[in-house]
């Protein structure tokens, strides 16, 4: 009996000990089932998102291999601040410049300038030839061609300084330059390279006026060169999705598209500095000055004219050509949209009273009729609040962050519309919040969606998050000015060529026109005129 | 009354509210580890670019080197969900309660609420030098100091001396 007892006991102990032991795993049973009813639940809502909807597609590859058929000798004509940056996407920086960007590398490590400049790939050319009016801008041209800390090593060969483009045109040895004067210059530098047989990378905008857009238009359809213009928002994947997800037509029907610009600081406005060494003696005024309408007298008044071009129809066509130009584009490259109806604008110089006469504040319409579609571009120079870009569909809005960043590499969302027909049930059975975007895309991350964390969303949106291709983090401008190489050498039409160039220049001409005229502009498009 | 092998905790309430608050812990590390593990994409970078104050400098080394940041995303992982899994079934808890601490620890280091620090994430309440991590760290540390799975966990089984007395 005792016994019996005694083995009771021990059982009951041993039953106790089991117990207590094993007390809390069904604490991690409870946790994996209900990880399990997340996980489902997670994949059925990303299922009936936007994000399993986009086909996916792999972010473009770079193609390499064409630099290697063809050694090309490139001319640069302006090299001014964008001059500079476009000859550092062919590969040649100043030492200057390398040696400043080494060092905040140095100096933070998290600073990646240098690292992306020596990790692009070698484009086989050279820089032979550099024209600039002004003579601290040109040796700093000379001086970017022999510079040997540049991806590929030494360069096989040094500019030589010429102090007009047409001696530059005349060298038989360049095979293509990129022009980055002010716009007065790049009609008649265009069409006079084309003819000359040299390849031709123009910034934008195309040209200061539409006759000029159409002469430049015609002369490179005649001669066939490669033309390529400098909108390197052309190579920026995150338009490529945006052009998937519109195709697709999850954004339903499509009336209206909303472009701005807005920036609030003397930099944003064109108050750029003036060059402490600018003067008669440095600067080629009567040149410069040469094709535009209105002459003035070396002076003040035109050191602020040399470096601080934009603010004046003399030269360019300030909101216009400068900062709408990137943001049409953008749009004709994802909707290909092509040149509008109609176009009216108005505007004024509001804040920087500072003798411009390119408007401050501007706000522009475009109808395209046949396409049931208006493009409203609102801009203004004195006020941060960024306002995006819009594409605003009846079931679905696009917003694309940033603007006016020319090539920027921000992302875009989606987000449903309450009164969409589209996403009705979706809507009402609580699938789609419309609390947050129905699918989120920022370059170099795929996963973010309407599921993803509210904190990668955060972080993504931040732009911490960067463009990459093939692992490397890359500069469009230097995208692009391959993309121009590379058609040289397979003759073939690069991304922004001359067809949708045209487009860009007229569309923005129109823009400029009405605000000048103070009156609506048509587009004629059998006898290309503007009415 | 007093539990066997321990000295210091003396009744039920005291038990079951420590076991409580391990299992809880437990948990929260487990679904922090696992929610990373499950993700493709999760990376400990963007927390680490926001480092503000003693760590920051760290903080940029691991992020600027590719290697540091796939061991820190690593041990981040399959740290939290270890954890998790040891405090939640209560197996070498008493070690990985210690492990925890320091997990806690260093996420407070490396982005401590003091003042004058900014913070790109909006915070999810209000904290002044004291934050959550903090306060788990401290509960982590109670754990340590108060262990449990030797009475309620299969550190039951492992420390027989303990059961039999």
């Amino acid at each position: 009996m005792s016994n019996n007892l005694k083995n009771g006991n021990e059982t009951d102990l041993k039953r106790r000990d089991v117990l207590k032991g094993l007390a809390t795993v069904p604490v991690l049973g409870l946790f994996l089932i209900n990880l399990w009813k997340k996980m489902r639940r997670d994949a059925l809502k990303k299922a009936n998102l936007l994000s399993d909807l986009v086909q996916e597609k792999s972010p473009p590859s770079v193609i390499s291999g064409l630099s290697d058929t063809r050694h090309l000798n490139l001319g640069i004509i302006g090299y001014g601040g964008r001059g500079s940056h476009l000859v550092r996407g062919a590969g040649f920086a100043t030492k200057q410049w390398t040696d400043i960007v080494s060092e905040n590398a140095r100096k933070n490590k998290l600073d990646k300038q240098f690292k992306t400049f020596m990790t692009q790939e070698d484009l086989n050319c050279s820089l032979i030839g550099v024209c600039d009016l002004f003579d601290v801008r040109a040796d700093q041209g000379i001086d970017a061609s022999k510079n040997e800390v540049r991806p590929g090593g030494k360069p096989k060969n040094s500019a030589i300084r010429y102090h007009h483009y047409t001696e530059l045109l005349a060298n038989k040895d360049i095979d293509a330059v990129i022009v980055a004067t002010p716009d007065h210059w790049h009609s008649r530098i265009t069409i006079d390279a084309a003819k000359a047989g040299k390849h031709v990378y123009c910034e934008k905008g195309l040209t200061r006026t539409f006759d000029e857009a159409v002469d430049v238009y015609d002369t490179v359809k005649q001669t066939g060169i490669t033309f390529q213009l400098g909108h390197q928002n052309r190579q920026v994947e995150a338009n490529d999705k945006a052009k998937e997800i519109i195709d697709q037509g999850l954004l339903g029907p499509i009336n209206l598209v909303e472009l701005t610009t807005n920036r609030n600081s003397p930099w944003g406005a064109w108050v750029w500095g003036i060059h402490p060494e600018g003067n008669a003696k440095t600067i080629d005024w009567e040149t410069y000055q040469e094709p535009s309408p209105n002459k003035i007298p070396f002076g003040e008044e035109a050191l602020r004219r040399f470096f601080r071009w934009r603010c004046w129809y003399d030269y360019g066509t300030g909101l216009s050509g400068d900062l709408l130009s990137h943001d049409f584009d953008t749009i004709n490259q994802i909707m290909g949209m092509g040149i509008p109806k109609y176009a009216s604008s108005t505007g004024g110089v509001y804040f920087y009273k500072d003798g411009r006469d390119v408007p401050d504040v501007w706000n522009a319409t475009f109808e395209y009729p046949d396409k049931d579609l208006t493009i409203l571009y609102s801009a203004t120079l004195s006020s941060n609040d960024s306002r995006g870009n819009r594409i605003m569909g009846h079931d679905a809005t696009m917003l694309m962050g940033g603007q006016s960043g020319g090539g920027s590499i921000h992302g875009f969302t989606v987000s449903a519309d309450s009164g969409s027909t589209q996403y009705k049930e979706r809507l009402e059975s609580g699938i789609i919040n419309q609390r947050y975007p129905i699918y989120t895309y920022t370059a170099g991350s795929k996963q973010i969606d309407g599921v993803t964390s509210a904190t990668a969303r955060y972080f993504a949106n931040k732009g911490l998050l960067y463009t990459y291709r093939e692992g490397k983090r890359v500069d469009p401008t230097h995208l692009h000015i391959k993309d121009w190489l590379d058609s040289i050498r397979s003759n073939s039409q690069p991304k922004c060529n001359i067809e949708v160039a045209f487009h860009e220049a007229v569309a923005c001409h129109m823009a400029t026109e009405s605000y000048l005229t103070g009156r609506r502009i048509e587009w004629d498009p059998v006898n290309r005129k503007l009415i | 009354m007093r539990f066997a092998g321990s000295s210091v905790i003396n009744n039920k309430c005291q038990l079951y509210g420590l076991v409580t608050l391990r299992v809880l812990i437990g948990w929260h590390f487990l679904y922090e580890g696992v929610s990373k593990l499950i993700n493709p994409y999760w990376s400990s970078a963007a927390y680490l670019l926001d480092s503000k104050g003693w760590f920051s400098g760290l903080a940029e080394t691991i992020v600027s080197n590719p290697n540091f940041l796939s061991i820190s995303d690593y041990v981040n992982m399959w740290g939290l969900t270890l954890v998790g899994v040891s405090l939640v079934l209560g197996i070498f808890s008493k070690y990985f309660s210690l492990i925890g601490m320091c997990f806690v620890l260093l996420y407070y280091l490396f982005a401590p609420p003091l003042l004058g620090f900014e913070y790109s994430k909006p915070g999810e309440g209000s904290y002044l030098i004291v934050n959550k991590n903090l306060i788990e760290a401290c509960a982590l540390w109670v754990i340590y100091s108060f262990p449990t799975s030797h009475i309620i966990g299969i550190d039951r089984f492992l420390s027989n001396s303990e059961v039999s007395s």
